[in-house]
């Protein structure tokens, strides 16, 4: 017989997923302007998580052959009247456009409006890093297996007395005491305690010594027997049996450095912290778990959390090879490389102690940059200096000395930034495929 | 009392299940068939759930189509507008085919499932069934087997030509859709098989467009002596010029297309002329719906299968589908098909049966007959919008909407009244709100009058503007971009004034662009 109802709920669900993808591809240009230009202008925090966009409808129009909305002669019937009699004038309104609140003319077209849709976040992101690369995966890429995880497996009866497994050969040891049959205790006990009240008569009568005698002889055997199936036996016993699991490496941590001394304003803050969450959001997005070190520094170099990171003051001089050492000694602690991915990222407005470059290269070379991933600095310039520096060869001591070390390492990256718009573009640089070709010559 | 009742329900609660559907579908068929007479394809009832619809809706509610981005764009605008709760779904789409398969919601609840199945199922299942337009211009047999012909040949055309070749081909012929239709005649049945072996030998259409009556176009060759010229009079007919299905003249005479671009043009304009019914019978398909509906599930609480919670459940949903804002309510958008169709079909209703002084002058032949069955299925197999309004909107109808009627005359500064809801009002109201349903005035009217083949080989079309209503400038010059990509040779689009003959507007389209355009309001 025809089946007249039809569930088809667990058809695939995806079917437009061809249309959508065509779409996005169709309106990719315009959808990259607005995702670039979201990630300027709005907060970075928020810059993973903005899905609704609104494009121009610009190269995503259907254009039909339609009547203009104004223009020509029109009738049209309204309803709801109550105080219009035939013959009666109503003024227009003075754009000219449709009258009421109708929509003439475009009951299926968009119009010239902006088209507002919802990007997932995978597309959006997909957009924002696109043809993004991190440099030198390679070297302890994702599927490279560095670390272990230990994962249970079963149990065994060999094993570490602390991976006892109580449970386990408590019950084996019951089972295996049943099956021999095992007096039990409380047997034991009945038989012990009737001799015992034997014994404590004086006068026994002829039958009470045979019982006795009876009694002890079984209690020999329940003793013989008792020896002969004990109560735990090695074959009983089981371990917790773990194995260790191979797992990748998908853990990052980030180490944030910045100058804060009194020569870092609110602007230069402002450009550095978007620098770092730009790099964070990029590396959570790799890693399964990204965590992040907020080192500064002034004449001394101190770990902080997010906040005072950007908004305590300080003053003080400015040692840049404080907030390195610092990073070192947090490495050791808490990071050991064979665990952990290594991104550093300084911020500085370019200044330093005059002699301490020479400490800072010194640290970088023999101590960082064996630890670490990759090590992006950036110089935060006024926009007036930003014209003058152009050449990357000239510059003030710390940028000096770290083309000295940039020159040596294909896994460190030097930048200046002026003002917002700087940094997409810059931070498109220091990650793109082509500076990773070009580093690993 | 009320627990026997009880034992009555077809359902009680919200819940569904398919036990329940069947019962109640059982029943609703019986009162459709037996009480109503409705005379329908056989039902065929998918249950999908909430993202299935939202596929369905960006796919024109088809069950197959070929992919496309504006089916994308669609998805993405509704996805959008359904989850931040701006918009709800439907509860049902339907599909003219036989059989006729309805969609409903997983969502919806056991009432829900019922006035959904009594509405499409029946409503219009009825209406696709018997209407005369969907019996001459649709194949309710071959259109599920032709739309899955149609997503296979585009697919093969991705692979073989690149998608963005097709996907620029499918741009211009969505952007003709409008003019793929053959409006006075039937197209031939579809036929997958057919299809496929004759795909470029579609010589029988040439016959069958001749049509003697373009002779008596109101443009006269008195007026433009040189048009009289033998040379030109031949190429026309060679070419079947005057020509207003401008897909069908771009696939048979484009000179560069190739035959898989031919093929798709084909396909699109037959996706075009299946929905030309529909766009023509939106008050009396939801009408016929809406009142088949209101009726069953009436009828059903009259005889006790449900109860009055479910009933309160189908009439709130019912009065939210019908409601009719005034002119000044900010949800005012035009008049609600729904509204304006189950009004009329409800006043045929009360006309047969209880009549008044008024409704015996108006309408003498359905006056106390008695017979409203046969009233409305005489209307809505031999009407479509424009025809029914005109012949059956009721004094007592436009009353109770409280119509009125306003021009709009470009050179005035202020919209004048020109009919109420009274006395000297009816006819120009009705005849008004008739016209607007028209789809020869909907739509602007352009057609390929001319393509001097052995000349510069530009195509000319002609667009005869009514109520000197202008084309949208913006639109008409992407669309004549496309359309010069599909003809591959300059394209000129004239707009003439009907009525006076006055050219308003002329746009030539060449290579580098609209280059030349004159008198633009002119």
């Amino acid at each position: 017989m025809f089946h007249r109802f039809i569930d088809r709920r667990l058809n695939p669900k995806d079917k437009s997923l061809g249309n959508r993808q065509r779409f996005l591809r169709r309106a990719r240009a315009r959808i990259k302007e607005v995702v670039n230009k979201s990630i300027q202008e709005r907060k970075i925090s928020d810059a993973g998580s903005g899905e609704v966009i609104t494009i121009p409808t610009r190269g995503i129009e259907e254009p039909r052959l339609r009547h203009a909305r104004a223009g020509g002669n029109r009738q049209r019937v309204y309803t709801g009247n109550r105080q219009y009699q035939a013959g009666d004038q109503i003024d227009k309104p003075p754009s000219g456009g449709g009258h009421g609140s109708g929509k003439d003319g475009s009951d299926d077209g968009e119009g010239e409006d902006d088209f507002r849709f919802a990007l997932t976040r995978e597309e959006f992101l997909d957009l924002f890093f696109e043809d993004l690369q991190l440099p030198d995966l390679v070297k302890t890429s994702l599927r490279e297996v560095q670390t272990f995880k230990i994962n249970r497996a079963g149990y065994s009866a060999s094993g570490n007395p602390s991976n006892l497994n109580v449970l386990r050969t408590m019950r084996n040891a019951y089972g295996r005491r049943l099956a021999l049959h095992r007096p039990s205790s409380q047997s034991v006990r009945d038989i012990e305690g009737a001799i015992e009240q034997l014994r404590s008569k004086t006068p026994l009568s002829e039958g009470e010594i045979q019982c006795l005698a009876k009694l002890e002889a079984e209690m020999a055997a329940l003793q013989r027997k008792l020896n002969v199936v004990p109560f735990i036996d090695p074959i009983d016993i089981r371990y917790n049996r773990f194995e260790q699991k191979p797992s990748p490496n998908t853990r990052a941590v980030m180490f944030c450095l910045m100058d804060v001394s009194g020569s870092m304003g609110e602007r230069e803050k402002d450009l550095a912290k978007r620098f770092f969450m730009l790099l964070h959001l990029f590396l959570e997005r790799r890693y399964e778990r990204t965590d992040m070190v907020f080192i500064r520094h002034t004449h001394h170099a101190e770990e902080v959390d997010e906040q005072t990171f950007f908004y305590s003051p300080e003053t003080g001089g400015t040692v840049v090879s404080t907030a390195l050492v610092e990073m070192v000694k947090v490495v050791r602690e808490r990071y050991p490389t064979t665990e952990w991915n290594i991104y550093a990222a300084q911020a500085s407005d370019g200044e330093n102690f005059s002699g301490d470059s020479e400490r800072c290269i010194d640290l970088l070379q023999k101590e960082i940059m064996p630890l670490v991933q990759y090590y992006a600095y950036i110089e935060i310039l006024d926009e007036r200096e930003f014209d003058i520096f152009q050449d990357a060869r000239s510059g003030a001591a710390l940028w000096r000395a770290y083309r000295d070390v940039a020159d040596g390492h294909s896994n460190f990256a030097m930048k200046r930034i002026a003002k917002h718009s700087d940094i997409y573009p810059v931070f498109r640089e220091l990650f793109s495929a082509k500076k990773e070709k070009l580093a690993t010559r | 009392m009320i627990t026997k009742l009880k034992n009555n329900f077809l359902f009680t609660g919200a819940e569904w299940s398919h036990a329940t559907l069947e019962k109640t579908y059982k029943a609703i068929e019986e009162i459709a068939l037996e009480d109503l007479g409705l005379d329908v394809y056989r039902n065929q009832i998918e249950i999908i759930s909430s993202e299935q619809m939202l596929d369905a809706y960006s796919s024109v509610g088809l069950p197959l189509m070929y992919q496309h981005w504006s089916f994308g764009k669609r998805f993405a605008h509704d996805e959008l507008l359904y989850r931040k709760g701006y918009q709800g779904l439907a509860y049902e789409i339907v599909i003219n085919s036989n059989p006729c398969i309805s969609y409903n919601m997983e969502e919806n609840t056991m009432p829900m499932q019922t006035l959904v199945m009594a509405h499409a199922a029946f409503g219009h299942n009825h209406f696709f069934k018997n209407n005369y337009l969907y019996r001459q211009w649709t194949d309710a047999d071959g259109i599920l087997e032709y739309l899955q012909f149609a997503k296979s040949y585009i697919s093969k055309c991705e692979e073989k030509h690149g998608p963005l070749a097709v996907e620029e081909m499918l741009d211009a012929a969505h952007a003709l859709m409008d003019y793929g239709v053959f409006r006075y005649r039937r197209p031939p049945p579809l036929s997958t098989r057919e299809e496929e072996s004759r795909r470029r030998e579609r010589e029988e259409y040439e016959a069958r467009t001749f049509n003697d009556l373009w002779r008596t176009l109101p443009k006269s060759r008195a007026d433009k002596p040189d048009e009289a010229d033998e040379e030109i009079q031949r190429r026309r007919k060679l070419l079947k010029l005057p020509q207003e299905n401008i897909l069908y003249f771009l696939e048979k005479f484009s000179p560069v297309l190739e035959t898989w671009q031919r093929e798709i043009l084909h396909i699109v304009r037959t996706i075009s002329q299946y929905f030309y019914p529909q766009k023509q019978t939106k008050v009396m398909n939801e009408g016929c719906a809406t009142f088949v509906h209101y009726y069953i599930v009436n009828k059903l609480y009259d005889l006790g299968l449900i109860g009055e919670g479910a009933l309160l459940e189908i009439l709130h949903s019912h009065s939210s589908v019908v409601l009719q804002p005034n002119y000044d309510d900010p949800r005012f958008s035009g008049i609600n098909p729904y509204a304006l169709g189950f009004e009329m079909m409800c006043d045929i209703k009360r006309m047969c049966t209880e009549p008044t002084d008024e409704d015996r002058l108006w309408f003498p032949e359905l006056a106390g007959s008695g017979d409203w069955r046969g009233a409305l299925k005489y209307a809505w197999a031999n009407f479509r919008d424009e025809s029914f309004i005109l012949q059956y909107l009721s004094p007592h109808v436009m009353r109770k909407f409280r119509m009125f009627l306003i021009t709009d005359i470009e050179v005035e500064a202020q919209y004048s009244v020109k009919g109420i809801h009274d006395e000297a009002g009816y006819r120009k109201v009705r005849a008004a709100l008739a016209r607007s349903y028209d789809i020869g005035v909907l739509e602007p009217d352009v057609q390929v009058v001319d393509a001097d083949l052995k000349g510069d080989r530009c195509l000319h079309l002609l667009h005869l503007a009514q109520d000197h209503v202008p084309l949208d400038a913006r639109q008409r010059d992407e669309t004549m971009r496309h359309l010069r990509r599909l003809w591959g040779y300059n394209v000129q689009l004239k707009s003439i004034d009907r009525d006076t003959g006055a050219l308003m507007s002329e746009v030539f389209m060449c290579e580098e662009g609209v280059v030349a355009r004159g008198g633009d309001k002119g």
